[in-house]
């Protein structure tokens, strides 16, 4: 595995994520018999990012979920590093971190269990994804307790855990204060500096610097 | 693998969490077995005789309390997205669901059926027969019930649809198992209906989980 490669390579730029590109031509989705959108082409290089702007029902969170691979595409391809992305949905779903509209996260459990699932990478500890979100405050809690803010912050930190180089945000800002949104911008440019890249819809501005912006009517 | 054991160990922890649940279920078993001596009577050879059947149509709507929520939480706060992409196949998480019904619906049913039957006077050499059935037929309800859930997850009034969907597929269970306990009360063996419940959950094993992740698939969409 290229993984090994990138551990002797990290200082000068990490390989591993260095041949990823992302290549969108022409999607085109469907909800039910309405076209949604369609002929949407982008190009996306490692550290990239990509702001999805328009109006309500423009077609910004269906475009999400089609890149997630939880929509299938009406038309067009999405290649990875040249090969189509949706041929192996297991392969793909290693490759991503999707956030979406809901929080998905268990009132029932503690902050700290809601992460435990998606832990599954031993150099990135829970603590630490606690920890860049200021949540380590509040980690045996059951989530019940938090408020909106709190368990945005808490789907934020399952990106942290994901080793997926690229993140899929829907509205990530929703409900965050401006310390939370700072953090946020911290976090990004942190994933866009080791090569990741954010494919972010949103309404508000984004501590994104240097985003390509792509317009959905 | 491991994910697989860890999405039943998450959901085995939120019906702990929400034990009402369960405990829901396990009264509405006792009750509804319970009815059935107030409307035919106390007679104990009416009661034995019926006493199998009693359990087993008891244990297949129990088993339904808790179906239209198995995936419908998750459906609705967008975990099941996030299970989807989590990397275990869609029928995986069909199968660890019904696993985790298994765990939390069919065996405190199955613990349950012994007093229940107990209770309506059941034959001394009817009650094992009845409980080596429960095991098989409840894993079986599980599936049937996982793939039922998720293929009206999503649709109006699934809750409704949800019985009306699983209780026709259910029937084979259902014949089998009872005719087990009817030819261990007249002493014939009950051998081979027994393995035709087993052939029942053998069929569905894999099939019930794959078509419950297509649907998973189909509702996420």
């Amino acid at each position: 595995m290229p993984e090994s490669a990138a551990r002797t390579d990290e200082a000068a730029a990490p390989a591993l994520l260095r041949a990823n590109l992302l290549q969108a031509r022409d999607l085109a989705a469907f909800r039910g018999e309405r076209l949604v959108f369609e002929g949407i082409s982008f190009q996306l290089a490692p550290g990239g990012a990509l702001l999805l702007m328009g109006p309500n029902g423009a077609g910004k969170s269906t475009l999400l979920r089609l890149l997630a691979g939880l929509l299938a595409p009406g038309a067009g391809t999405l290649l990875w590093a040249g090969v189509p992305a949706f041929a192996d949905r297991a392969a793909w779903a290693e490759q991503i971190a999707y956030l979406g509209h809901q929080d998905a996260v268990k009132m029932a459990l503690s902050v700290e269990e809601n992460l435990r699932f998606f832990a599954r990478h031993a150099d990135r500890p829970i603590g630490a994804a606690l920890g860049a979100l200021d949540l380590a405050r509040l980690a045996p809690l059951p989530a019940r307790f938090l408020s909106a803010g709190q368990r945005r912050r808490l789907a934020l930190a399952r990106l942290l855990l994901s080793a997926a180089p690229l993140w899929l945000l829907d509205e990530p800002t929703n409900g965050l204060d401006a310390a939370a949104i700072e953090r946020l911008g911290a976090m990004l440019a942190t994933h866009r500096d080791k090569g990741g890249m954010v494919i972010a819809a949103t309404h508000l501005p984004l501590p994104l610097a240097g985003a390509a912006e792509l317009a959905l009517q | 693998m491991s994910l697989l054991l860890a999405l039943i160990g998450r959901d085995l922890r939120l019906s702990l969490r929400h034990g009402a649940d369960t405990i829901a279920v396990l009264l509405f078993f006792f009750l509804a077995g319970l009815l059935f001596p107030l409307a035919i009577g106390p007679n104990p050879e009416t009661l034995g005789r019926l006493a199998p059947g009693i359990v087993w149509v008891c244990a297949l709507l129990a088993a339904l309390l808790p179906l239209d929520r198995l995936f419908g939480a998750d459906f609705e706060d967008g975990t099941l997205d996030q299970l989807l992409l989590s990397g275990l196949p869609a029928a995986a998480i069909a199968l660890a669901k019904a696993a985790a019904h298994w765990l939390t619906t069919g065996l405190p049913l199955l613990l349950a059926a012994g007093p229940l039957a107990v209770m309506l006077r059941i034959s001394p050499n009817g009650l094992p027969v009845l409980l080596a059935c429960l095991v098989p037929g409840t894993f079986a309800l599980s599936l049937l019930g996982t793939a039922g859930a998720a293929i009206v997850l999503g649709a109006r009034r699934g809750g409704v649809l949800l019985p009306l969907l699983v209780l026709p597929l259910a029937v084979p269970v259902l014949i089998f198992a009872t005719s087990a306990s009817s030819a261990a009360a007249v002493g014939l063996p009950v051998r081979p209906h027994f393995l035709l419940l087993l052939a029942v959950l053998a069929f569905l094993t894999p099939l019930a989980p794959l078509a419950g992740g297509a649907a998973l698939r189909a509702a996420a969409e």
